[in-house]
Parts: structure tokens; C-alpha cells; sequence
């Protein structure tokens, strides 16, 4: 009976190595993504112009680990007031590893009343989505989730 | 053939932020796939999304092939007045779909 506090912390100590091993296994895999790749970034500039994209005011859900990437559940959601002065025009969604960059854009004015909307997307890879809100007035930000998929859409047919 | 699901509070006070949900029935075929005989599928897919309050668009979406099969969309708007609110999907292969929603403002 003694033996199995020791024991148990024991086990408790192993599968907590483990879990970091593996966190760190993961974050080591994913970090060479955040060198974005040449078409999302084109298309970001083409988005963007000259103008300077800043981090923050955006929030991508989108969750962490999906089993299929045929259907992906994605909320964005921007930290706007959204008067008739300063609210948010449009909401661009892109990719880095699906065949193409774009995933959704959404347009809208003042009258949208909140700056926020869901949708379901497709993911080929695991990879970074990145949501790129432009104000009223001209100001752009951004906002990224990472995301590992299991099951890749566009390779199999269901 | 193709049909929507609309989801619009009927009733509203003036001012109001009410959410709008909108799915719609459609492969979003994205011309990347390959079918069983070893040929590319074509690409069919819708490609915007408008709703107009009153006559007045409100809201628009471009989408992608990265948007799954069965579009779903669900956005925000502010109650204005009592009227309809018109839903146009567009897409390829002349895909049009026009849906009506009312409500009532007071």
C-alpha cells in the first residue's frame, strides 16, 4: 500500500515528461511555419498596400487541433466600436498551405452592428490562418491561430 | 436544387444587433480534387454572398474554394426599420440563389 503514492507520482512524473516532450515536439514543428509563404504573403500586400499591418484588435477561433479539415469551424471577431466614425469595412481570412491563399472575405459598414462572423472552411495542411481586418479609417490588423490537421481536405474524397 | 436555411428573428426593437445565419446547399467543388477516373474535377463553387436590407446591401462575402461544402455564414446587423432582407448567392455555372426574410421592427 505505500508503494503506491510513490508509484503513482511516479507515473504522474513520466506522463508529465512526456506531455512536454511532445508540447515541445509540437512547437518545434510548427514554429519554421511563421515564415509565411510567398503567396500569402503577395496576397497580403496586395490586401494591405503600402500601409502598415498591425497585430492585435482581431481574434481568430478557430480550434487548435481538427480532426477533419473538410469542415472547420471559424469565428472572427474584432474589437471595433463600430459607429459611424470608426468601425470595421472588411474582414479578410487567409491561408498559408491550402492550394490558395484566400479562404473568405467579408465586406460590411456600420450598420453590421457587431464585427464579428462564423463560417466553416476547408484546411489542406497543418498551418497558420491569419484574419486581416481593415478600419474605417485605413488602419489594418491582424490576427492568427495555428491550427494541426489530422485529416486533410482536398486529398481524399468523402 | 440548391436550397437555404435562413435564420432571422422576427421581431426586433429598433436598434438592435441581431444575428443572421444563413446555410446553403452546395458542394463548393474545389477544382483541386481528383475524381475516381484520375480526372480534375471542376471547380463549382459560390463565389459571393450579398445581403441587402430594404434594397440597401448590408453585408457581402467572398468566398473561396476553402470555404466547406454547404456554406455557412452568420454575421450581425442592426434592426432599422420592418421590411425584408434579400439573400443573393452567386457562383460558377451560372449558380444564382435569391431568398427573402422578413421582420418586423418596432
Amino acid at each position: 500500500m505505500s508503494q503506491t503514492p510513490t508509484n503513482l507520482t511516479r507515473r504522474a512524473a513520466l506522463t508529465g515528461a512526456a506531455a512536454t516532450g511532445a508540447g515541445l515536439l509540437v512547437l518545434r514543428s510548427v514554429a519554421p511555419a511563421s515564415a509565411t509563404p510567398e503567396a500569402m504573403r503577395a496576397v497580403m500586400r496586395t490586401i494591405v498596400g503600402d500601409a502598415p499591418l498591425r497585430k492585435g484588435r482581431v481574434q481568430l477561433d478557430l480550434p487548435p487541433l481538427v480532426e477533419n479539415g473538410n469542415t472547420v469551424p471559424m469565428t472572427v471577431t474584432v474589437d471595433s466600436p463600430m459607429t459611424a466614425r470608426d468601425h470595421v469595412t472588411a474582414i479578410h481570412v487567409l491561408n498559408e498551405k491550402n492550394p490558395q491563399p484566400y479562404v473568405v472575405s467579408v465586406h460590411m459598414n456600420h450598420r453590421a452592428g457587431a464585427p464579428h462572423f462564423s463560417t466553416r472552411i476547408k484546411l489542406g495542411d497543418t498551418q497558420r490562418v491569419i484574419a486581416i481586418a481593415r478600419m474605417s479609417d485605413g488602419s489594418f490588423w491582424s490576427g492568427e491561430q495555428d491550427v494541426i490537421v489530422t485529416i486533410a481536405a482536398c486529398l481524399e474524397n468523402f | 436544387m440548391a436550397r437555404a436555411l435562413i435564420n432571422v428573428p422576427p421581431k426586433a426593437k429598433v436598434g438592435d444587433i441581431i444575428e443572421i445565419k444563413t446555410l446553403v446547399s452546395h458542394p463548393m467543388e474545389t477544382g483541386y480534387r481528383v475524381g475516381l477516373g484520375g480526372e480534375i474535377l471542376p471547380r463549382n463553387i459560390i463565389q459571393t454572398f450579398t445581403c441587402a436590407y430594404n434594397g440597401e446591401e448590408i453585408y457581402r462575402a467572398e468566398f473561396s474554394p476553402a470555404v466547406a461544402a454547404n456554406p455557412y455564414l452568420a454575421f450581425h446587423t442592426l434592426a432599422m426599420e420592418t421590411g425584408t432582407l434579400e439573400f443573393r448567392w452567386t457562383g460558377d455555372n451560372d449558380f444564382l440563389l435569391v431568398e427573402t426574410a422578413s421582420i418586423t421592427v418596432e
